[in-house]
């Protein structure tokens, strides 16, 4: 098995816990991981992506090549259209429909749907809804890892071993809110999956 | 014990530093090396050890301090980015002359494509100026592994050993099988004294010495097990640290191509020498500036062997990636999506209600009344007030730089002539500058912006907190001419007349805004 993933953000919107949980999955089921992140400068309401690399065999480069990433998951629309070079062609994207407009010239919503509508495989819903129904702002991130789970080759009960893992030292409440936010991206993915 | 861990390249770093027993780690922050020491902080074997793990003042100050440890027998940690190196460059070339006791390792780490830098430099130079080996870990594992082992070279061969990495091996997580802490040294001191008082007796001695190693650390280059040679075919790939990784993804394990990696410094000259005579070309790759691909060319090469940045084959700047050096080895890059011509740049900002905004806010709106004056600014989060909707500053060059300059630009006759500088950066290497202004009475007027903390690399302790003020007064400057304010919105029209008295004051004054960095205030507030 082998999976290439692009995290995406902007700096603040907590795309490393999405990493932590995927990289934690898969250590508990012994495969080799990479995952390159950017810190600094960049954190600062800038763009934010991270190089998340999960496989059987050993894995050489910390840094995904043009073309052969499995899935972009973005926690914003236009920060997943930054990455889609290093897509490959039959390569999902998994993306929160909600701009986060920090920038005077951030493009209108209709060009960024029109690009994802050209795209063959995409889910795309307004995660931060789903959000607001399981826990507020906080749970974004596990929403869209739960819809992401419907392409990443992972049991999604392996995802939720592993959400328990990370946040299991905040108490069995913050796991229970965390897992039930992923299954509610992971219920309102399925329903957004085109391709 | 064995264990699996999935570590950052910083925190592998730091956990064999731990493991191999050390005493201390000394540090100033800067990205992508300040995880190594926030790792050691936290890590309950160093607690309980009692490593000294609290950050410096500056690069330099860190660098001495873990030589005075190396004195009494002890192993020590250094930490810093590229730049870092500049600031402790006196101490550090000067500890290849007096050699070590107990081991030191000193970490550089490079950000080729200058994620968060001011520049590209490359921190093997400094290795090869000062004669002492540089190790650079190809992979986390080998990160781990290669602290230790840096350790025990520095005590075999009695030099400072130099740990290089790029920002992808600092900030990239793998998993790492750690292996028993071995235990810490016992306080022993040096055999060799006199090498320790580097007067020119004593030091031209010693500097023959030192040079008379170099053979053998290179034959220690040649026998290590982290640099290897697969000889086979007559195209050669020569691999620094990380680049091997990009090589070894863009080639098949049946690949004849003849490849020596390179974990280890001095290069290994005979296998270099059997390598040239063995291939008809070869390709360095490596991360940063062509170190390797320099040495192997120089300026006599015309043969056109030798492939690499200087060549074109790889770009001249940046960071390499494994498309890159796809190209460079032949490989075509599988890229079907065009970039989306959708997409804007995202540049980082201040954050919303960071005082620093206040502090640029009402300064543009004093200095709107001199429109000659200047401001030279300094390196933190306050730096991003370069940028819209502020254009606040003219300058940023190195740490400490905004006094000293708006001091030699009013000497030069600029007025008004403004610093603005962070709190941690001041007492990194601003601090002396304002006793170069006080002593010349030099016209300046200085803003040191104090958010209680190294906000920009992430948080840090900042050195001088709670003394700003007496640090300024213990300097010099006139009491009546050291000025603390709030910056928030309620408070502009009083800041606004402070800083404009304090620019028609004919002297050295200085402003001192403080309010907490809105990070570190939220990160508190979550805690409690
Ligand atoms: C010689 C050197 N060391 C370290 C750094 C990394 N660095 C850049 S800004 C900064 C901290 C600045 O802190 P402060 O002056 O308090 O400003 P703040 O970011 O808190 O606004 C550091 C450590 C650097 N650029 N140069």
């Amino acid at each position: 098995m082998k999976k290439d993933i692009i995290l995406a953000g902007v700096g603040g919107q907590g795309i490393l816990s999405i990493a932590a949980i995927i990289g934690q999955a898969a250590l508990n089921q012994n495969l080799h991981i990479k995952q390159a992140e950017v810190h600094g400068m960049s954190q600062r309401g800038g763009d934010v992506q991270s190089n998340l690399r999960i496989c059987s065999e050993p894995i050489h480069s910390d840094l995904i090549s043009l073309g052969r990433a499995d899935a972009i998951i973005s926690l914003e629309p236009m920060e997943a259209l930054r990455y889609i070079p290093y897509l490959s062609p039959e390569g999902w994207i998994v993306v929160n429909s909600v701009p986060y407009i920090n920038i005077p010239n951030y493009p209108e919503i209709e060009r960024l749907d029109a690009e994802f509508a050209k795209m063959p495989h995409v889910i795309s819903f307004d995660v931060d809804a789903i959000a607001r129904e399981h826990g507020g702002v906080r749970t974004v991130n596990m929403v869209l890892l739960g819809a992401a789970s419907l392409i990443l080759d992972i049991e999604d009960t392996k995802l939720e071993e592993a959400i328990g893992d990370i946040f299991g030292r905040k108490g069995d409440k913050v796991v229970e809110m965390n897992v039930n936010a992923f299954r509610a991206g992971r219920e309102a993915g399925k329903k957004q999956m085109k391709g | 014990m064995t264990d699996k861990l999935l570590l950052l390249g910083d925190q592998a770093i730091a956990l064999g530093a731990v493991h191999a027993g050390i005493s201390g780690v000394y540090a100033y922050p800067g990205t992508p090396s300040t995880e190594i020491t926030e790792y050691i902080q936290e890590n309950p074997l160093a607690r309980e050890r009692g490593v000294r793990s609290d950050w410096c003042t500056n690069e330099k100050t860190a660098m001495e301090a873990a030589l005075g440890m190396s004195y009494v027998g002890k192993r020590s940690l250094v930490c810093m980015k590229h730049v870092g190196m500049n600031v402790a460059a006196d101490a550090f070339v000067n500890s290849a002359m007096t050699g070590v006791n107990g081991g030191v390792v000193v970490v550089a780490a490079d950000d080729p494509s200058m994620h968060s830098s001011q520049n590209e430099q490359d921190s093997r130079f400094y290795g090869k100026f000062a004669f002492v080996p540089i190790l650079e870990p190809s992979s986390q594992q080998e990160a781990y592994e290669m602290v230790r082992y840096g350790f025990e070279l520095s005590e075999n061969i009695g030099l400072p050993v130099l740990m290089r990495i790029t920002t992808r091996m600092a900030h990239s997580r793998a998993v790492v099988t750690v292996t028993d802490p071995s235990d810490v040294n016992p306080v022993s001191f040096p055999k060799e004294t006199s090498n320790w008082i580097l007067l020119p007796v004593n030091a031209r001695r010693r500097y023959k010495e030192v040079l008379a190693a170099q053979q053998k650390l290179e034959e220690l280059s040649e026998t290590t097990k982290y640099n290897s040679y697969k000889k086979s075919g007559k195209k050669g790939v020569i691999a620094c640290g990380i680049g091997y990784n990009y090589v070894m993804e863009n080639i098949s394990s049946s690949d004849e191509r003849t490849v020596l990696k390179i974990s280890q410094y001095p290069l290994p000259v005979g296998i270099v020498r059997d390598m040239f005579d063995h291939c008809d070309e070869i390709l360095v790759v490596e991360d940063g500036q062509p170190f390797v691909e320099d040495q192997l060319r120089g300026i006599l090469d015309c043969t056109g062997k030798i492939k690499g940045r200087l060549s074109g084959d790889l770009p001249r700047v940046g960071e390499l990636t494994p498309d890159n050096v796809g190209a460079a080895l032949g490989t075509e890059n599988g890229m079907r999506y065009d970039t989306c011509c959708t997409v804007v740049p995202r540049p980082p900002a201040l954050c919303q209600g960071c005082g620093h905004r206040d502090v640029y806010e009402v300064l543009n709106l004093v200095l709107r009344e001199y429109p000659d004056h200047k401001v030279f600014s300094d390196i933190g989060c306050y730096t991003l007030g370069a940028l819209p909707p502020f254009r606040s500053i003219h300058t940023c060059v190195d740490m400490g730089a905004s006094i000293t300059m708006a001091k030699g630009a009013a000497d030069g006759g600029l007025f008004p002539s403004v610093a603005v500088i962070g709190d941690s950066t001041f007492t990194h290497s601003g601090m002396t500058g304002l006793l170069d202004a006080v002593n010349s009475g030099a016209n300046v007027t200085i803003i040191i912006s104090d958010n209680l903390t190294t906000a920009m690399t992430g948080g840090q302790d900042s050195a001088g907190t709670g003394r700003i003020e007496a640090i300024c007064l213990g300097v010099g400057v006139d009491p009546a001419h050291v000025r603390t304010v709030v910056p928030l919105p309620k408070n502009m029209e009083q800041i606004q007349q402070v800083i404009k008295e304090e620019i028609e004051y004919k002297g050295v004054s200085v402003i001192v805004p403080r309010r907490e960095c809105i990070q570190t205030l939220k990160r508190k507030a979550k805690k409690q």
